[in-house]
This record gives structure tokens, C-alpha cells and sequence, in this order.
């Protein structure tokens, strides 16, 4: 029985009107809102994130593998499924693998974990998609793109649904593409692009997959499809056989956007939220080519219902109050230069990893003391080298102290400055606080820690973690 | 452990105009500071033994002890460069009195600078912490005015209250400012004026923030017994206390951001060393540590001065005026006279040390017999303090 064993999922919290981009440039509005990574995340944070959500209420340990899959990873050479496993805390003895350059790299990390699970050589992988990806200012890209991730683990037991069967079809076709040059998305005329890329290929894999398993519309409670815009998953949909009214699910364009190479898996979670034991969905991705997925719901499906996922993502939202503050979070505008010299160090952050990446804080075991960052002499008793580490980062805490800081710099001053006092042995975190209205912010507010990007001095990522008001 | 009480004389201060002093480089306001103080002591570069520097900016003036011996053209004695956040200046002094003490030196000199104004950078730091992340965005308002949020919390001051509290003491400290010619800013402000300015770090305002400042000054020191060889009115110190932290308060755990311990330890040795038993009735001025206006009214508290939690029946009494129970900050303080990090210790030390000899002007404090200096450095995590008597005994 292998399938999925639990889901998460991220929506940033913040919305743009579209209306606001229709207005900066005068063009019309496609209506709605979408999701608009905060400055401080990109795809890899906003995978970590789906990643802790999926992982809420699982044993870390059993976790033997962990794929990331995304357009806009924010690196090119450079494995960022490996930085989203030690920073979910996961074992070192497990296989990593980057999922690049495809919108169907969500799908393709799922199938190839499904087949590492059925030969036996694996028994849960973890499935992390998330995007990020620029649409070209002004174009109707930049309206229908949201940003957002999702993540799914696959097991051999335990399943909230099982994956009945798979089908792919591969096509090359320029229809969206981005050479190593690009920074925005580009595309060739649109009605080429539905009718020989997207609509050609949904339905070769769709009807593929039902004539493989047997199945006819009408065996499907959902069918969950990637869709480029509002409509065309809905043409498709009729083309087939489907009743778009009852069975395909919303692809939350209006509210977050086309989310990417996340999509699929972002829709499937929305999918599972909402199902019952025994209902059999039908999932389909699209990026040159198609591949289609018949998933069966299975009784272990309310267990899941806790998890953070799509609904509450979508549920939770603050609008951003300008377009101008897009540009910036996404560096499109020059920002005043920053007067913040640091001294980024690639050989530092590898050795403090436990407590920069893991979250690990000490507990001594000789009084107890817990301290962040790990101490190795305790500042409660001097006992030095006898501790265990306990990771801090999905626990709760409440603000002891703060401040809103003007001088500080950054994207979106004022700077909320906080100290954290953990619910973990009264841990104190010096950090950050993001995604919060400032006025908001008191003492005794309670807050959940967020892993959040910080700089690209020395010119590579410098991560770290964050608080935020817990919610 | 012996007391340093009455072994130290000093016999000659310096100390340049502060402010933004672009027309003048390191070297400029180093000369400034010291041929003042070789004047006052009545000795010639040649009579100077060993030297103390004390600076923060390594990044931009070089490491060692070349800063100073260049301008000064100190050549061929020691000169030992020191550090420990604004406490530095004290450092600088400190240590030259403890090789003064041992007899290792007959006459040695302190010397405290800084030159901010070259960085580009208004404020006070921003982010240089030891990790690349851990720190990253961290400046000194946010520090204090983490003091400030959880202080006000603490004792139940509204914002409001406590915005009005901390701002008595910039219209305090600026009145006296006015009053010194070296001082970085020399004008009044009113309540208003301090409690409405600009927001720099929530709840802290402009007013609430220290002159971000150039500036050099300096100590010539000798042993007691030989001071009156120099001069009849020589300043003795009566007490040296320094306290580190050994954890940032940011992550320690149970630090409670309503004082700092660190001054409480510093201010108990010095007062231990010079039989201060109740520092309130017994210091006739002090000139403390206000990098920020919250930080003055803790350091009433942590030296002494007022019981915890009590400091705003002080402030609204008018303790601390110049005409005050106890003067604090006769010369403006780091809020107006400036804070030039290396300088500041040096600094407060001048202001005691012309008011111990009656040389205070309009500022004097009438039968000034002890001075207490105050420095607090870092995250906090660092903190001096000093105690001079005008007489032996």
C-alpha cells in the first residue's frame, strides 16, 4: 500500500490585489488576489515551511528522503533539498535530490519517490515542490502567478491515500519557458500555447491514465489538473467527460494564483482536505508533457485533517498596501544602499549549522538550563560537553521584549526586533519578527518561529530563523 | 585582594571639542586632547613612560598602538592598544593605573578616541555581530529600547508615562550640555520637543539617543605619593570595578531587561575598594553611561542611586538635576556632549575631574569631594565603573 502519508502546505501570508497591478500600469485586472512571497522567503523557505507542516504530528527519524522540486530554486549549483532536510531536522542518512527547471518537477519528484518506495529501497520520502517565479511587470503573468509550496509524504503504510497508478506523456514544446539568461517567465502566442501544448497534452495523459486503470469520469470524485489561468482546466474538464460544477477542484487562481511547479501538489493537498474515505482522485500536472495520477482516499484520512495546509493558507491573509512594495520585496527597484557590513562565512554557517539551520538549542542535563544557541559550558552550572539538544523550531514562545527599528534598515521598516523567551525551558531567541502588522506587537504576544532568508553577502544564502505571531 | 583606593593620581586631562569634527582627523583631535593634558599635568611628551590606547574602529584606524604614536610621535615606549566596547576609554585608564601601581611606571598616559564621522553611518552600528546571522540587523537603539519596552511593561508605565519619564532626562542632559563649550550639542530642548521627535527605535525617539560623535580625550597619571610633585589639586581614584557577561543578554536565559547586572557588580567592587556604603548620600556627582535616556534611568537604579523600580519618583523630583540631591551628568552626558565610543570614559573622567578641583564653571557642584564614572559597553554585556576623591583618605 504505498501512497501518502501526510500533507502540508504554505500560502504566504501576504495578498496583492490585482487590481493594485492593474492600476500601477493601467491594464485591466484579471480580479482577485494573489499570494506575494514575502522579501524575506523564496522557494526554498516556503518548502521548509510545507515541510514542518507535513511533519507536524510525524516521527522526523523514519524520514528517509527528501526531494525538493522548483522552477526558481535559489540556486543553480547547489542542492537546496539538502538544506530543507537539516533544516526540517531530518537524519543525515537520507537521499536528497533537486526536482529543476520543469513545471512538472513536483510530479516528477512524486512518481520517482513512488517508485523508490515500490522497489523496496526506501519506506517514506518526503515530496517538497514550491515556486516563486516572476512574471514579466505589466503582463498577465504577473497577475496570475502566485507564489506557495506544498509537501507530501510518501510512505508504505499508513497511507491516507494510496497512488493506484501512474501515466506520463513527454512533449517538447516552447510554449513557457525561461533560458538561463531569464528572469521572467516567457511564452509564445497564447492560443498556440492552450490548444498544442496544454490542452493536447492534459488529455493524452488523462485519458491515458483511465484507459490504463479502467476508469471512466465518472469514477472520480475530484480530478485535480493544473491550470495556466481561471478557465482552461475548465474547457478540458467538459472535453473529457468531467462535470466541472461537482468534480474539479478549484484551482485557487482567484485567491493565490498559479502557484507553479507547485501547483499540482498544492491542488492535490486542497483535494485531500476536503475528501472522504474511499473517494479516488485524479491528478494531472502539465509542463512539456503530462503526468497523471489515480490516487485512492483511504480510511486514515481524518487523521490528517489537523494539518496545517491549503484552507488555513488561503484563510490567513494581510494585503500588501502597494504595488511598489512588491517590486521591492522581489528586488525589481533598487533599495538606498544598505550600511550593514557583515561578514558572511560559508565555513561558519556549515559549523553552526545545528543551531542556525536545525534550531537546536541545549538542555543541560546536569540543572536543566536550556540556552539557544547550544552552549557547551552551561550558564547555569558550568558543566561543560553534557547536554542533549532540543530542537526550538516547532516550539511555541511568547514575545518578552521588542522593538520597532527605524535605523536598522532592510526591505520593509521598521525592523520588528524581538526577544523570544521559548516555551522550551524558557529558551531566549534574539530575532526577527516577519509577516506582522508592527502595531500588532506586545509583550507576552505569542509567536511561532518561521525559517526566513537574510542576506547573499559573500554571495550565497544566508538563512535564518525568524519569529511571527503565532496564528 | 587590594583596593586600588589612593594609589592613583591623576595630574593631567585633555579633551577636544566634540561633535562632527570633519575638518579634523584622529590625529588632530589626539593632539588636541593631549598637549592639553601635557600643559595641565605641566610635564613634557618625554616625561610619559608608557601609553594605553584605547579605540574601538580597528577596521578603519589599523590595529596596535600606531594611532597614537604617530600624531604624539610617542617614540620607543610601550603602547598597548585596548578594547571593551564603550567601556574602552575606561579600559585605556584602568590599566595604565595598574601598571602606574605596581611601580612599573612612574608616569603613564590614557588616551581615548574615536572617529565615527568617517563611516557614513548615522548611527551606532548596525549588525556587526560575531555570526553572520545571529546578530544580523542588531543596532544599540533596538538594544535599550528592548530596556525601555519591557521596563515600562515591568513597572507599569504606560508608553506614554514612560516616554515622558525617559524624556525628563534629555531635557536634563541637555540643559547641561548647553553649559559646556566642548560639548557635541549646546542647546536646549523642551519636554515636547524630546517626546514628540521621530520614532529611531521604538519606544525610543531622537532625543532619547546619544550625539553620535567625534572625539579624543586624555589622562596623565602618576603614583599618589608622587602627584603633589606636579600639581597641588592632583584627582586620586578611590575605586575601579569592571563586570563582563557571558552571554549576550539577547539569548540569556532569565535575564529579565530591567538592568543590568553587570553594572550592579562593576559599581559594588569600586564601591568596596573606596567604602562607599550608601552611594546616593555619599557621590556628590556622577557622569553615566546614557547612550540612550532609558539606560540613565536603569543606571540610577543599578548604581544605587534610586531603590528598583522607583527611579521615575526621582526624575520627577528633580534628584538628578544639576541643583538635584545628585547630579548626574553635569556635562551632558553621551546625549549631549557625545559619544565617541573609545573617548566616552575619558571623557566622563574630565567632567569629575575639573569638578573635583572646582573647575566645573556654571556646571560646578558645590563641594564636589566624589565623582562616580560609569561606562556600559555592548550588547550590553560589559561595564565600568570608576570613583575619584579630590583628597587622600
Amino acid at each position: 500500500m504505498v501512497g501518502i502519508k501526510s500533507y502540508g502546505a504554505y500560502i504566504p501570508i501576504s495578498r496583492m490585489n490585482r487590481d493594485m497591478i492593474g492600476n500601477a500600469w493601467g491594464t485591466r485586472s484579471i480580479g482577485g488576489e494573489r499570494s506575494v512571497a514575502n522579501y524575506d522567503e523564496d522557494s526554498l523557505t516556503m518548502a521548509v515551511e510545507a515541510a514542518i507542516n507535513c511533519l507536524n504530528g510525524e516521527d522526523r527519524q523514519e524520514v528517509e528522503g527528501l526531494f525538493f522540486a522548483s522552477t526558481t530554486s535559489p540556486y543553480k549549483e547547489k542542492a537546496c533539498s539538502s538544506i530543507v532536510a537539516t533544516v526540517a531536522d531530518l537524519n543525515k542518512e537520507i537521499w536528497t535530490s533537486d526536482f529543476a527547471n520543469s513545471l512538472r518537477a513536483g510530479t516528477s519528484a512524486v512518481r520517482t519517490a513512488l517508485n523508490t518506495i515500490k522497489s523496496g529501497e526506501a519506506k517514506s520520502i518526503m515530496v517538497t515542490a514550491a515556486d516563486c517565479r516572476l512574471g514579466t511587470p505589466r503582463s498577465v503573468d504577473e497577475q496570475t502567478f502566485g507564489d506557495g509550496a506544498a509537501a507530501l509524504l510518501l510512505g508504505d503504510s499508513d497511507v491516507i491515500a494510496t497512488i493506484e497508478d501512474v501515466y506520463s506523456v513527454s512533449d517538447d514544446i516552447t510554449d513557457v519557458w525561461r533560458t538561463d539568461q531569464d528572469t521572467f517567465v516567457r511564452s509564445w502566442e497564447d492560443r498556440w500555447v492552450l490548444i498544442n501544448g496544454y490542452t493536447k497534452n492534459m488529455k493524452a495523459a488523462i485519458s491515458g491514465i483511465m484507459k490504463k486503470s479502467g476508469l471512466t469520469p465518472k469514477d472520480f470524485t475530484k480530478v485535480v489538473m493544473y491550470t495556466p489561468d481561471a478557465r482552461s482546466h475548465i474547457d478540458l474538464a467538459k472535453s473529457l467527460g468531467f462535470d466541472p460544477k461537482t468534480q474539479l477542484q478549484d484551482p485557487l487562481i482567484t485567491t493565490v494564483g498559479n502557484v507553479g511547479s507547485a501547483q499540482p501538489l498544492v491542488l492535490l493537498v486542497s483535494a485531500l482536505e476536503e475528501a472522504k474515505p474511499g473517494d479516488r482522485i485524479l491528478l494531472a500536472s502539465y509542463g512539456d508533457g503530462s503526468d497523471a495520477f489515480v490516487i485512492q482516499v483511504t480510511d486514515a484520512i481524518e487523521k490528517a485533517k489537523n494539518k496545517r495546509g491549503v484552507k488555513r493558507g488561503v484563510g490567513l491573509k494581510m494585503m500588501l498596501s502597494s504595488y511598489e512594495k512588491y517590486l521591492a520585496y522581489r528586488q525589481l527597484v533598487s533599495l538606498p544602499e544598505e550600511f550593514i557590513k557583515l561578514f558572511p562565512s560559508a565555513s561558519v554557517m556549515w559549523r553552526t549549522q545545528k543551531w542556525v539551520l536545525r534550531c537546536h538549542g541545549s538542555k543541560c542535563k546536569h540543572c536543566g538550563l536550556v540556552s539557544f544557541p547550544i552552549q557547551r559550558v552551561c550558564f547555569g552550572c558550568h558543566s561543560r560537553d553534557e547536554f542533549e539538544e532540543v530542537r526550538l523550531s516547532d516550539k511555541k514562545g511568547k514575545v518578552f521584549t521588542y522593538s520597532l527599528d527605524n535605523l536598522a534598515g532592510g526591505v520593509d521598516p521598521p525592523t520588528v526586533q524581538t526577544i523570544v523567551e521559548s516555551e522550551e525551558g524558557g529558551a531566549r531567541i534574539y530575532c526577527l519578527m516577519t509577516d506582522c502588522n508592527p502595531k500588532e506587537v506586545k509583550v507576552g504576544l505569542p509567536v511561532e518561529m518561521t525559517f526566513r532568508r537574510f542576506h547573499r553577502e559573500g554571495g550565497f544564502y544566508n538563512y535564518f530563523w525568524k519569529c511571527r505571531p503565532a496564528r | 585582594m587590594e583596593s586600588i583606593k589612593d594609589k592613583i593620581a591623576i595630574i593631567g586631562m585633555g579633551c577636544c571639542k566634540f561633535g562632527e569634527n570633519w575638518n579634523k582627523g584622529p590625529e588632530d583631535m589626539i593632539i588636541e586632547a593631549a598637549y592639553e593634558a601635557y600643559e595641565d599635568a605641566g610635564i613634557d611628551p618625554k616625561d610619559i613612560q608608557a601609553a594605553w590606547l584605547g579605540t574601538v574602529g580597528a577596521h578603519w584606524i589599523g590595529m596596535g598602538g600606531l594611532a597614537l604614536a604617530d600624531p604624539l610621535k610617542l617614540q620607543g615606549i610601550p603602547i598597548t592598544r585596548v578594547e571593551n566596547w564603550c567601556a574602552t576609554g575606561h579600559e585605556a585608564l584602568r590599566n595604565a593605573s595598574f601598571a602606574v601601581a605596581c611601580g612599573m611606571y612612574d608616569i603613564a598616559i590614557a588616551v581615548g578616541f574615536e572617529k565615527l564621522k568617517d563611516t557614513g553611518f548615522p548611527g551606532l552600528g548596525v549588525g556587526r555581530g560575531m555570526h553572520p546571522v545571529m546578530e544580523m540587523r542588531r543596532t544599540a537603539p533596538s538594544s535599550f529600547a528592548f530596556i525601555a519596552t519591557r521596563y515600562f511593561h515591568a513597572y507599569g508605565l504606560s508608553p506614554e508615562e514612560g516616554k515622558e519619564t525617559i524624556a525628563k532626562i534629555a531635557v536634563k542632559n541637555h540643559k547641561n550640555g548647553s553649559m559646556h563649550p566642548k560639548a557635541h550639542f549646546q542647546r536646549e530642548i523642551t519636554l515636547e520637543q524630546a517626546v514628540k521627535a521621530p520614532i529611531i527605535a521604538w519606544p525610543l525617539g531622537l532625543f532619547d539617543c546619544c550625539g553620535n560623535s567625534d572625539g579624543a580625550a586624555v589622562a596623565i597619571i602618576t603614583r599618589a605619593d608622587l602627584a603633589k610633585k606636579f600639581r597641588d589639586d592632583p584627582i586620586y581614584i578611590k575605586g575601579i570595578g569592571l563586570s563582563q557577561n557571558s552571554m549576550m543578554p539577547h539569548f540569556q536565559p532569565g535575564f529579565d531587561w530591567t538592568g543590568f547586572e553587570v553594572t550592579q557588580i562593576a559599581a559594588k567592587q569600586a564601591y568596596e575598594q573606596a567604602g562607599i556604603k550608601n552611594p546616593r548620600k555619599e557621590i556628590d556627582l556622577a557622569v553615566v553611561h546614557d547612550c540612550f535616556t532609558i539606560t540613565e534611568l536603569i543606571i540610577y537604579e543599578d548604581l544605587g542611586f534610586s531603590p528598583k523600580g522607583k527611579a521615575k519618583e526621582d526624575i520627577d523630583a528633580g534628584t538628578f538635576a544639576l541643583d538635584g540631591e545628585l547630579p548626574v551628568n553635569t556635562d551632558g552626558g553621551l546625549k549631549c556632549f557625545g559619544h565617541p565610543v573609545g573617548a566616552s570614559g575619558l571623557r566622563m573622567s574630565y567632567e569629575i575631574y575639573k569638578q573635583l578641583q572646582g573647575k566645573g564653571d556654571k556646571r560646578q557642584v558645590k563641594n564636589a569631594e566624589i565623582g562616580l564614572a560609569h561606562t556600559l559597553g555592548g550588547h550590553p554585556s560589559v561595564s565600568c565603573v570608576m570613583l575619584y576623591g579630590n583628597d587622600l583618605g
